[in-house]
């Protein structure tokens, strides 16, 4: 289905405004990282991501970030952080270790940038 | 009629669930947040509200883009938390006051704020951890006040506008002022300071801006009306946004306040923490 044409948010330089049209595009991706509230949800997945996935509908473009654990292409097939953040806590990553992530940080270089900020 | 004796903000991350339950209250890196909450402490135990009003935004817990409220008020008799993916402690239930909830709505409603009501409602991190600070122990405190959650959307744009929080908050103090029993509330607004998480951006804080909005919230709120939603994401970090609570929380104290105690640090995880405590003149 076609995605809504318009934009209604100024251009931020390394930032998606998660809005109408990232929602829908991402909609599969964000349920499954959802479901992974509940703790059975994650096990389940853990014992076979493909079926998870499949089970969720998701597209290409999800499956292979979701395999590549690409949080910035997780972002750019739709994800939405706070979805996304469930997806990393399967594999215990913290906030800093995601923004390292994106930033091409290590951990500790990105807490460094943190403080760097005081 | 009830009386509303303050609002209190503070930063809602996390890790400070964590940093609770380990009890690193003296540790180097958590002593200056930690810092900011004795005078909070004692204001709350001098005072002893019945009622807490959690203003926060639930980050995927409670709420999922199937149907995503803008504005939600919970009208609970208890309220339970979850392990939100990460395997979270479960806490035993926080009381809920769904007589209050049902009079705010009603409220509200009749002041043309079109909002969702909740008979049950998981509640994140968002209501929880500013919970555990005021309340250390919480729910099992003995002053723990029995609870109306309102969650306003900052997961999904278009998320509502700074007027929009601050009015919300005014007709939110009519309603609450408006309570028929002598009771006393206390009106939390959670989260903040500025914090991105996603993006190449990840990492960002913008002390200047934090400075600028704790400054104008105490006595010049209308001042922050004028910030559009999409330089909050550009000055506060998309995760910033979050300031909208503070905005809420502030509209329902009226306009003489008097400023308690204020606490600011950087960095807590990613994000600037900042605390807050207003006590409605008399």
């Amino acid at each position: 289905m076609d995605q809504p044409g318009f934009d209604y948010h100024i251009d931020i330089p390394g930032t998606t405004i998660f809005d109408g049209k990232q929602a829908m595009k991402g909609y599969a991706l964000n349920k499954m990282c959802y479901s992974f509230n509940k703790k059975e949800n994650r096990d389940a997945f853990v014992a076979d991501e493909e079926a998870y996935m499949e089970k969720y509908g998701l597209n290409d473009q999800q499956k292979k970030a979701v395999r590549d654990r690409d949080i910035l292409g997780l972002i750019d097939a739709g994800g939405n952080i706070y979805y996304l953040a469930k997806f990393a806590g399967i594999f215990k990553l913290s906030v800093q270790d995601v923004g390292g992530l994106q930033t091409g940080r290590t951990t500790e270089e990105f807490k460094e940038f943190l403080k760097s900020q005081a | 009629m009830a009386k509303i004796l303050g609002g209190i903000t503070t930063s809602h991350i996390p890790a400070v669930g964590n940093a609770i339950q380990k009890e690193l209250y003296d540790d180097p890196y958590w002593k200056p947040f930690f810092e900011g909450y004795p005078k909070v402490h004692a204001w709350i135990k001098e005072h002893k509200p019945d009622y807490v009003i959690n203003i926060y935004n639930d980050h995927g817990l409670g709420f999922f883009l199937d149907q995503m409220p803008t504005f939600a008020i919970g009208a609970a008799h208890e309220y339970k938390n979850e392990d939100e993916g990460w395997g979270l402690p479960s806490l035993d239930p926080f009381p809920g006051a769904p007589e209050l909830s049902w009079h705010i709505i009603e409220s509200m409603v009749a002041d043309e704020f079109d909002i969702t009501s909740c008979q049950e409602l998981a509640v994140d991190h968002g209501f929880v951890v500013p919970m555990q600070l005021f309340w250390p122990g919480a729910p099992n405190n003995p002053d723990m006040p029995r609870a109306v959650p309102i969650s306003a959307n900052t997961v999904q744009h278009p998320i509502p506008t700074l007027h929009r929080a601050l009015n919300f908050g005014k007709a939110l103090g009519k309603a609450l002022r408006s309570f028929p029993e002598d009771a006393k509330i206390v009106v939390l607004g959670t989260g903040g300071l500025s914090h991105q998480l996603d993006g190449q951006r990840a990492g960002f804080i913008n002390k200047e801006f934090d400075q600028y909005c704790l400054e104008n919230i105490v006595h010049n709120p209308e001042e922050l009306t004028k910030i559009t939603r999409m330089e909050l994401v550009e000055k506060a970090g998309a995760q910033g946004t979050e300031f909208l609570m503070w905005m809420m929380m502030r509209g329902a104290l009226g306009d003489d306040v008097n400023e308690i105690t204020r606490n600011y640090h950087i960095p807590i995880s990613n994000t600037a923490a900042g605390t807050l405590l207003l006590e409605c003149a008399a």
